[in-house]
């Protein structure tokens, strides 16, 4: 008897279907499952970058997996465009990274330094600019700015949009999904995956496990780990302005929609999504120094996310040895590596295996060496 | 649209409204005044570019929405009107720098 | 009583001056508790008993009796020992009773050990094709104009919808010297027979003479249509004419420079849900109401709730709740024993019940059609981010999603009204989609501010070492 469906993917956000989508075009029959309305979500609270700059400090592989799916973005965009009829905003004019202080910006150039010199690092460009250079590019920036770090690679989305247009796609590719479908428990039969909540049961060839912070309970039931933990940052947006940003910054960016993005935070705070005011004000505070003008903006919402961290920061991919046809996704840059996970992770899952140059994303290097 | 009824108060407050000159009531709302003085249309939308005037008239629908003194998206039926004061219309999004 | 200085600490926060704002304020003072009044509006009175202090209306028939009751509480009020602050409003509260409040041009925090939310009401959306056209309204901003700027529609002025504010609006217009180029009733026919159960305890509230004194008044002036099953607003850039359709069928056209729109009032529990108070759905009054004890205490400790926020039932039932969340919070605060603090509710608790006599006639009488809640094709539902019925009733169709995740796809509850004028829409059309209960759809989640800050204002605020480490990391 042949199961429902070729893959379920458990999770519905940017990595779920991302994934669902280049699965359902590669012609197998996907079944997404996902939470109810109220749910954790890291992809309706993220930041919205397409951003390669300074990733990959301790793992060169992940500076050139971002890189791929960076160049690759353009791509995925035009697909969107014609699969699901939804614009998703992908512009890549380079991004900065700015510096209130001398301190801040030598910080900033030896990490960079530091990246750029690991062995085997993707060869990419970029720039450190003093404030003469930077007030060319940028000429709204704040008196203490002193400086910044440029790459011509980074870039930005309607991620809110990235998110129906990859539901709306995959949809269109005949895949299915079902909200409020919590995964219990996921059995392992006849060389089929059984996924059970409350009330129902699907029966799948492949699992993907794509549920951000759930994947932590869901792994094990597949003989997989995935050890995440939820690191909050909070967001605030603004009321739509006249365009004065068409770069993104990290920690600022001008949306398609004319509002403005102010991050961002990293706190400690276990589920908790509830908005801090102080850290709020710190980012209103950090961002009016970067640019004077926000100052009279009026801020119509504020947010907290909860990102899905590693210990080191870098992507769990996996493929489990004892559940074969099990697979696990988790990344906290779920936006930027949308590409790559639709254009190159599916068809290796859809094939049925992860190609050997992902061995170093599995989450065995967290676990302890022993001596042979 | 609006007309002041005929034994209404006497209009004491002179402000400007895009230049021109308006009479006004000492403690109405920036919105009445511009109301009784034939604006219908307050601003149009970031959005599509669409005409919006006033709709609720208590702080809640946020179209009532011009720039007072020079500080844009006011909630033109919650600011009342002062002397000098300088009203103008919100054409799409709200300007930077304002 | 009024002064520009605030502390930084209350006993009592009162957000809100509307009848139950003022009531409960004065009963706390009265008691001796140290409570603070923040108003949004430059003066008390709500919406309700707008301007009643200062209304530029000479003649006193026009607002009529009901209004003029107020007079007595706004006296009272000024004479309390409350701490009134107008022009504040308050954009953040939470559930330790730190308040973030708006006024004089910037922000600033403050402490209640216990607050009291009066935000009262504000009108079901009305969401109609051209309903964001310049020249549509509000009934009720008609009235706050008429109230508190003496002005009245120039021109033909159609009214629209059902409801016992309507008759009021239209009773008060017309004494003031408006007319009505058309008064189009939306009120369904089959509602008459549904509200009959409850019809002895119409008949024996005040609400009866009322009533009827009003809608015969306006009968005899107007030129009234009922049963109006369609309806649309036309025009380029503003309003210019009015198309209505009965149950008899011919389409009309009448033309128009205003439209005024009413089909009830809801509740405003923006502030209520930022702050986790939990709320339910009405299936009744087709609305979210928060979940209340006797004395108004919400699922929130230090939260009570009053007035129409805690459920439409009027100016009268506004006042008495007032009085009687004062006195919960007041024996919670331990200026009262139970014993006192029951002694003196009892009369407050028949006032109530006398005020909510007759009204659950109402609320059936005058249940909003289905028609005019959930809205069809280029209509829009979110009037901030303009999306279209179309555009709810599509993603609805492709997935069973919640408010939330409607409001990611397509934007709508994100612009600065924050689902004020679309969750309602919203939910129902969810509802309607997935074949399940409104309180099985839940609401957009909310979160402060619930009224816009500037950048400026939020950078200003307290920040500890810990926030500021959060953020500037690198």
């Amino acid at each position: 008897m042949t199961a429902e469906f070729d893959v379920a993917v458990v999770g519905g956000g940017l990595v779920g279907a991302a994934l669902a989508w280049g699965i359902a075009r590669a012609h197998q029959r996907v079944v997404v499952l996902d939470e109810g309305d109220i749910a954790h979500r890291a992809s309706r609270a993220n930041f919205a970058l397409v951003w390669v700059q300074s990733k990959g400090l301790g793992m060169p592989d992940y500076a050139a997996w971002t890189k791929r799916s960076s160049d690759a973005w353009e791509d995925l965009a035009q697909q969107l465009k014609q699969n699901a009829g939804i614009d998703v905003a992908f512009s890549r004019p380079g991004g900065f990274t700015l510096a209130l202080s001398e301190a801040e910006l030598e910080a900033r150039a030896h990490l960079l330094q530091r990246l750029h010199n690991q062995p085997n690092m993707v060869r990419y460009p970029y720039e450190m600019l003093d404030r003469a250079a930077l007030l060319q590019r940028l000429p709204r920036i704040g008196p203490e700015v002193v400086g910044a770090s440029y790459c011509p690679l980074d870039g930005q989305c309607n991620s809110l949009r990235l998110l129906y247009a990859l539901h709306t796609g995959m949809r269109q590719l005949g895949a299915e999904y079902r909200a409020k479908h919590v995964v219990h428990a996921i059995d392992y039969q006849n060389g089929e995956f059984i996924l059970r909540n409350t009330s129902a049961a699907v029966r799948a060839e492949k699992v993907v496990l794509a549920a951000g912070i759930g994947n932590a309970r869901l792994a094990p039931m597949v003989g997989l780990r995935a050890p995440v933990r939820p690191q909050r940052g909070q967001i605030v947006v603004t009321e739509r302005v006249e365009r004065f940003l068409e770069h993104p910054l990290v920690t600022i960016r001008q949306t398609d929609e004319g509002t403005v993005m102010l991050g961002d935070s990293q706190e400690e705070a276990g589920l908790d999504e509830s908005v801090g005011l102080g850290v709020t004000a710190a980012i209103a505070s950090r961002a009016m120094r970067m640019f004077p003008l926000l100052g009279s903006l009026n801020i119509v919402r504020t947010w907290a996310g909860l990102r899905v961290m590693t210990q080191d920061g870098f992507p769990i991919y996996d493929e489990s040895s004892s559940r074969p046809g099990a697979f696990l996704a988790t990344c906290h840059s779920g936006v930027t590596l949308a590409a790559a996970h639709a254009l190159v992770l599916a068809p290796m899952i859809a094939a049925g295996s992860l190609s050997a140059d992902l061995d170093v994303f599995s989450a065995r290097r967290f676990d302890v060496q022993t001596a042979a | 649209m609006f007309r002041r009824l005929p034994d209404a108060p006497v209009l004491t407050v002179s402000i400007a409204v895009d230049g021109l000159e308006v009479s006004a009531r000492a403690g109405e709302t920036v919105a009445a005044a511009l109301l009784a003085a034939g604006f219908g249309a307050f601003r149009t939308t970031g959005v599509s570019g669409a005409s919006r005037g006033p709709y609720c008239m208590m702080g809640v629908c946020f179209d009532c929405l011009v720039a007072i003194d020079g500080v844009g998206s006011r909630q033109a039926c919650l600011v009342q009107v002062r002397e000098g004061m300088r009203v103008e219309t919100q054409r799409g999004r709200r300007p930077v720098g304002s | 009583m009024s002064g520009p200085l605030i502390k930084d600490r209350y006993e009592l926060a009162v957000i809100g001056a509307g009848p139950a704002g003022m009531a409960a304020a004065i009963t706390a003072a009265e008691i001796g508790v140290d409570t603070i009044v923040l108003d949004e509006q430059a003066t008390p009175g709500g919406q309700i008993y707008r301007a009643i202090g200062e209304t530029p209306l000479r003649d006193p028939a026009i607002l009529g009796e009901a209004y003029w009751k107020g007079t007595t509480l706004l006296e009272a009020f000024h004479a309390s020992a409350a701490q009134y602050v107008p022009q504040a409003t308050v954009w953040t509260a939470s559930a330790d009773g730190e308040i973030g409040v708006s006024v004089g041009g910037s922000v600033r925090m403050l402490k209640a050990k216990r607050m009291i939310l009066a935000t009262g009401a504000l009108e079901r959306p009305f969401p109609i094709q051209g309903w964001t056209l310049p020249g549509v309204m509000t009934a009720g901003a008609a009235q706050i104009l008429l109230k508190s700027a003496a002005m009245v529609g120039n021109g033909r002025v159609v009214l629209a919808g059902t409801g016992p504010l309507l008759w009021l609006i239209a009773a008060q217009y017309l004494r003031a010297g408006g007319t009505f180029a058309a008064i189009l009733e939306t009120t369904l026919r089959g509602n008459i027979a549904r509200s009959l159960p409850f019809l002895p305890a119409f008949l024996r509230s005040s609400y009866l003479r009322e009533g009827f004194e009003l809608v015969s008044e306006v009968r005899r002036s107007a030129n009234l249509v009922r049963s109006v099953i369609a309806l649309r607003a036309g025009g380029g850039d503003r309003l210019t004419d009015v198309t209505y359709r009965t149950g008899g069928g011919l389409e009309v056209t009448v033309r128009a420079d205003m439209l005024l729109l009413h089909q009830g009032v809801v509740p405003n529990v923006n502030l209520a849900l930022a702050l986790g108070c939990q709320h339910t759905w009405n299936e009744t009054q087709l609305c979210f109401t928060p979940a209340l004890d006797a004395w108004g205490q919400s699922s929130v400790a230090t939260v009570a709730i009053a007035g129409d926020g805690a459920g439409i039932a009027g100016a009268v039932a506004a006042e008495e709740r007032g009085r009687l969340a004062a006195l919960g919070a007041a024996f919670q605060l331990g200026h009262l024993d139970k014993v006192t603090r029951d002694r003196m509710a009892a009369p407050h608790q028949g006032a109530l019940r006398q005020a909510q006599r007759g009204l659950r006639f109402l609320d059936r009488l005058f249940r909003p059609a289905k028609r005019f809640r959930l809205p069809r094709g280029q209509t829009l539902v979110c009037r901030c981010e303009e999306v279209t019925a179309r555009q709810v009733r599509d993603a609805a169709a492709m997935e069973r999603i919640g408010p939330n995740q409607l409001k990611a796809y397509l934007r709508c509850g994100m612009g600065p009204c924050q689902g004020r004028l679309c969750g309602l829409t919203v939910t129902e059309l969810l509802a309607d989609a997935h074949g399940v209960s409104p309180d099985e759809i839940g609401y957009y989640r909310l979160r402060p501010p619930v009224k816009p800050i500037t950048v400026g204002d939020l950078a200003s605020l307290p920040k500890t070492a810990a926030d500021i480490a959060a953020v500037e990391r690198s």
